[in-house]
């Protein structure tokens, strides 16, 4: 028997679609073993999102509401998580692989004494796991061999879990002696009117081909709006300076799935592969026809950038208003 | 203060990396090996530190094979103080490895542990983590700044996570894994290199340790991924924007 603890992200009182991804993971373990799925929802003033992840077929929810969880921090955060998994003898902890579960649940599968799987992309019948390695070059068939089992998933390998029943909200505490030796300072949030990156049904993502920040700016935006898309930048670009590292699509940035990723710019280093390999579509445009990134692409036109994306952000304009 | 640095020897992340037919590892002919790459930020951090704040021991230390050598001589050539190599033949898991680094951090006594935020082979992002926890310190992982306070008691790390950037503080000792875009790693010197030679490179057999290192985790096998087939080539911009109007229905 599985019992399946979901560690449930939530920011700005909204409820993360990554978190949803984990539930569903954590339903592909107890559909195989039989067992059941507990949502854990922590923070301070957290009713409504725990009401909301009732909804989203869970057999229990466990809201553990305290002023002293409610900013950020691995360490109480860890020891937060792990004593409910203690509580519930939860034999499986899951959380999407996004910034906050890389940095947690390590320390999560610490406490409970468990060994863990980072980013798995599947749950075989055989009881294995599936997770890229490599920079996705390779995929290792992994084991968990401790009673207790944490894993972290990537978020574009799995569909979110569908709205289905509504389990019972249940209240925990957090005992006394748990502390932290951390202090939050502040949140600075990079604002954008555009969609998140790793939510966006279309990404665009621009290379060193760019060959600057302000081209970013004058190129490639123009388009990523005219497609109501997120912007994304490789790694090249990146270590370039052109546009900040939370727009980075790759093993060491984010991994990204979205129906169609635009890719500009960008010869397809392996590790930029890594992170948009599994879109549904992929369009690539670069001036170098040998370029590794068409080899990925459903459609590819080489070609100057600086002259086809003003052209494609008006054709799509044109499209958008007839 | 003293800042210990694990350093990692992993291929070359312009390498094509294939994985051998039985599915037992990768292919190694022919392939370079270097500091992984989110270590060797790590080392240039604990360098600049040791420069910015008139003095510190930064100390080195890999886990694995003995050819990792000759990644510790290249670290102690960018300037580190000292190399422990503790020597194992079979490959460990990030607990192992974290299991392992606290028995070093227990003989040392280090104020700072920095490392990269992940390896650039196993892509587990785990062992910082793992260390924190084990010694029940605090973490400021994915660095892409580091401060210290006056008195240099206390440190202040701003983190790269989804949607923006946060910042933490907490009093040493602790761990900090560092991202991309903390620094640019400098190049070995020529005198570095000769300098590198005389330093200490110390080898300690793991079992010495008395670690447990059966894995929590069990690789069975690798393969690689399923291949991506290209597609067509077009001509115009309006081709393009056609087909993925009328072809692909995605505009």
């Amino acid at each position: 028997m599985a019992k399946v603890l979901v560690y449930i992200e939530h920011a700005h009182g909204k409820l993360l679609k990554s978190s949803l991804v984990a539930i569903r993971a954590g339903q592909e373990i107890s559909k195989k073993g039989g067992g059941d799925v507990t949502a854990l929802v922590l923070g301070s003033g957290v009713d409504a999102i725990a009401s909301e992840v009732a909804g989203h077929g869970v057999q229990s929810v466990v809201a553990l509401d305290d002023a002293r969880v409610k900013d950020y921090v691995a360490d109480l955060h860890a020891k937060a998580v792990a004593h409910v998994a203690k509580d519930k003898g939860a034999t499986w902890v899951i959380a999407a692989a996004t910034a906050a579960g890389k940095d947690f649940m390590p320390r999560v599968a610490h406490h409970l004494d468990a060994g863990m799987a980072s980013d798995i992309t599947a749950f075989n019948d055989d009881g294995s796991i599936t997770r890229p390695t490599y920079a996705g070059n390779v995929l290792a068939t992994v084991s968990i061999e401790t009673p207790v089992k944490v894993a972290t998933v990537r978020t574009t390998a799995f569909e979110p879990a569908a709205k289905e029943g509504s389990a019972s909200v249940e209240k925990a505490a957090l005992p006394a002696e748990l502390t932290s030796k951390m202090r939050f300072v502040s949140f600075a949030e990079t604002k954008s009117d555009r969609p998140a990156l790793g939510d966006a049904s279309i990404v665009v993502s621009g290379g060193r081909g760019l060959k600057s920040g302000e081209n970013f700016t004058t190129y490639l935006e123009p388009l990523v709006d005219a497609l109501g898309a997120a912007m994304g930048a490789s790694r090249a670009a990146v270590d370039a300076g052109f546009v900040p590292n939370d727009l980075q699509v790759g093993q060491t940035g984010k991994v990204v799935a979205p129906q169609l990723y635009v890719a500009v710019g960008i010869s397809g280093a392996i590790q930029h592969l890594a992170g948009m390999k599994d879109s549904k579509v992929i369009v690539a445009i670069n001036k170098d026809g040998d370029a590794p990134i068409f080899s990925v692409a459903d459609y590819g036109l080489v070609a100057d950038l600086f002259k086809a994306v003003p052209e494609m952000t008006d054709e799509v304009k044109k499209l958008k208003a007839s | 203060m003293k800042i210990l640095v694990p350093i990692k020897r992993v291929p070359d992340p312009q390498t094509n990396i294939s994985v051998k037919g039985d599915g037992t590892g990768i292919v190694t002919d022919n392939v370079k090996f270097v500091i992984n790459p989110f270590c060797e930020i790590a080392l240039e951090e604990a360098l600049r530190i040791k420069e910015s704040q008139g003095g510190a021991e930064v100390v080195l230390v890999s886990i694995g094979q003995k050819v990792a050598q000759e990644q510790l001589r290249t670290g102690l050539a960018m300037g580190a103080d000292r190399a422990t190599i503790l020597v194992l033949a079979e490959e460990i898991d990030s607990s192992t490895t974290a299991n392992v680094l606290a028995k070093l951090v227990a003989q040392e006594s280090p104020d700072l542990v920095l490392l990269g935020k992940q390896a650039i082979d196993d892509d587990a992002n785990q062992t910082g983590q793992i260390l924190a926890a084990l010694l029940d310190w605090p973490q400021g992982t994915f660095a892409s700044k580091v401060e210290f306070s006056g008195d240099k008691k206390e440190i202040t790390v701003t983190r790269e996570v989804d949607g923006g950037l946060e910042t933490v503080a907490f009093a040493l000792p602790g761990i900090v894994t560092t991202d991309l875009r903390l620094n640019e790693p400098r190049y070995a010197s020529l005198p570095g290199i000769m300098k590198a030679r005389k330093k200490e490179l110390k080898e300690i057999p793991l079992a010495e340790l008395g670690v447990d290192a059966a894995p929590r985790v069990k690789t069975h096998k690798l393969s690689p991924p399923p291949k991506r087939a290209a597609g067509r080539k077009v001509e115009t911009v309006q081709e393009l924007v056609n087909l993925l109007h009328t072809e692909a229905k995605l505009i």
